[in-house]
């Protein structure tokens, strides 16, 4: 210890610092899903399950996203709804195939 | 008995095959038994190591399909007694290789080695699994360097999952951390991560930490494992790390930039 490290104390975190933290972060997720399977490809397709009973979505337009943060997960979940248009459209395609059309 | 010594870390390039060397060189020169087997079929390279390319006539793969004997394919080091190298095929791949050979390999060399060191391949597919899967200890080597860390922790994730010991509920491996590369000079700035905190994150003993050195491309570049250079600190660290090993309480050395004088500091301020 010298007299130089009383004043590089009061410095701001270093990049080293930067480094564990987010170590630290990513790795006490990795921990935990571990031994969990991954769920989130079979969530994704119950969820567009259910939502195809009610809207005639797209496959393409349902997201489904896990955010990390260091107290908490997120689970986003994004349904881009047909526009009233293209609800419309199907509707009538429907109904010329002798189908109900979906309910909106 | 013998033990199996599994020199593994996830990432590729961290210092695997320069550690195996060095720590099985170590190992022989305390005066025990030791065989060096290189697990990175298709990727050669532990014979450049140990310097004993041009002598290499069968492989690990020959043994294992039962197209050599053992002995035919251990190639005893020229300079080190009790020092063996088994080396790999550079022609075949990973799928060459079977739990049962590998078992039925290690068996045979267990009857004539103290220790035999697996040198595993980058990745946690078929080629690490192999060289882990019959593990008694494993030396899971990292830099200090994030990519490096989260791989090394994936590893033993693995090696807790997936080895004999773990499949069998026997006494599970036994984890060792080896820092390699480290810089104390840029650790000392706040560069790169210290080693109390990859120990900190990863939680398993620290067998060594052996600092960056020119040492240890002058010792590959000749084929000589750099433990054999005592005058070097990374050849001196190797050393320490195997009498650590070995059940020895040795302090950790280079973890300090060595101390400069004040001229010399004079000078680095204002250069």
């Amino acid at each position: 210890m010298n007299l130089l490290d009383i004043f590089k104390r009061s410095k701001p975190p270093t990049i080293a610092a930067q480094a564990k933290e987010r170590l630290q972060i990513v790795l006490a997720h990795e921990r935990s899903d571990r031994n969990s399977p991954d769920f989130l490809p079979a969530l994704q397709q119950e969820l567009l399950a259910v939502i195809k009973k009610y809207v005639s979505v797209d496959e393409d337009k349902v997201a489904v996203k896990l955010e990390r943060e260091s107290g908490c997960s997120m689970l986003e979940v994004n349904v881009e709804l047909p526009s009233p248009a293209a609800r419309a459209a199907a509707a009538a395609a429907a109904a010329a195939k002798g189908k109900p059309a979906p309910a909106n | 008995m013998a033990k199996i010594i599994t020199m593994t870390s996830g990432k590729g390039g961290v210092g695997k095959t320069t550690s195996s060397a060095a720590v099985g060189t170590g190992l022989a020169l305390r005066g025990f038994k030791t065989c060096i087997i290189d697990f990175d079929v298709g990727l050669r390279n532990l014979d450049l190591i140990m310097g004993c390319e041009r002598r290499v006539v069968f492989d690990f793969i020959n043994v294992i399909n039962g197209e050599a004997r053992l002995n035919q394919a251990l190639i005893k080091d020229k300079r080190v007694e009790n020092l063996y190298i088994l080396p790999t095929s550079q022609t075949r791949d990973k799928d060459a290789l079977t739990l049962e050979g590998v078992g039925k390999i290690l068996d045979e060399l267990k009857k004539e080695f103290d220790y035999i060191i697996c040198d595993s391949p980058a990745g946690i597919e078929k080629g690490a699994l192999m060289a882990l899967y019959w593990a008694d200890h494993a030396i899971v080597v990292t830099n200090p360097e994030v990519s490096s860390v989260r791989d090394s922790d994936r590893i033993l994730g693995v090696i807790q999952a997936k080895s004999r010991r773990a499949e069998q509920g026997l006494e599970p491996v036994q984890e060792h951390l080896l820092v390699t590369r480290y810089d104390v000079e840029r650790v000392e700035k706040g560069e790169m991560l210290k080693v109390d905190d990859v120990l900190e994150i990863l939680a398993i003993p620290l067998l060594g930490i052996i600092p960056e050195s020119p040492a240890v491309l002058k010792a590959s570049n000749v084929g000589m494992p750099v433990v054999l250079d005592d005058k070097s600190n990374a050849g001196q660290a190797y050393a320490d790390a195997v009498g650590r090993f070995l059940g020895e309480k040795i302090e950790h050395r280079f973890i300090k930039p060595e101390k400069k004088g004040l001229l010399d500091r004079l000078l680095r301020r204002t250069a």
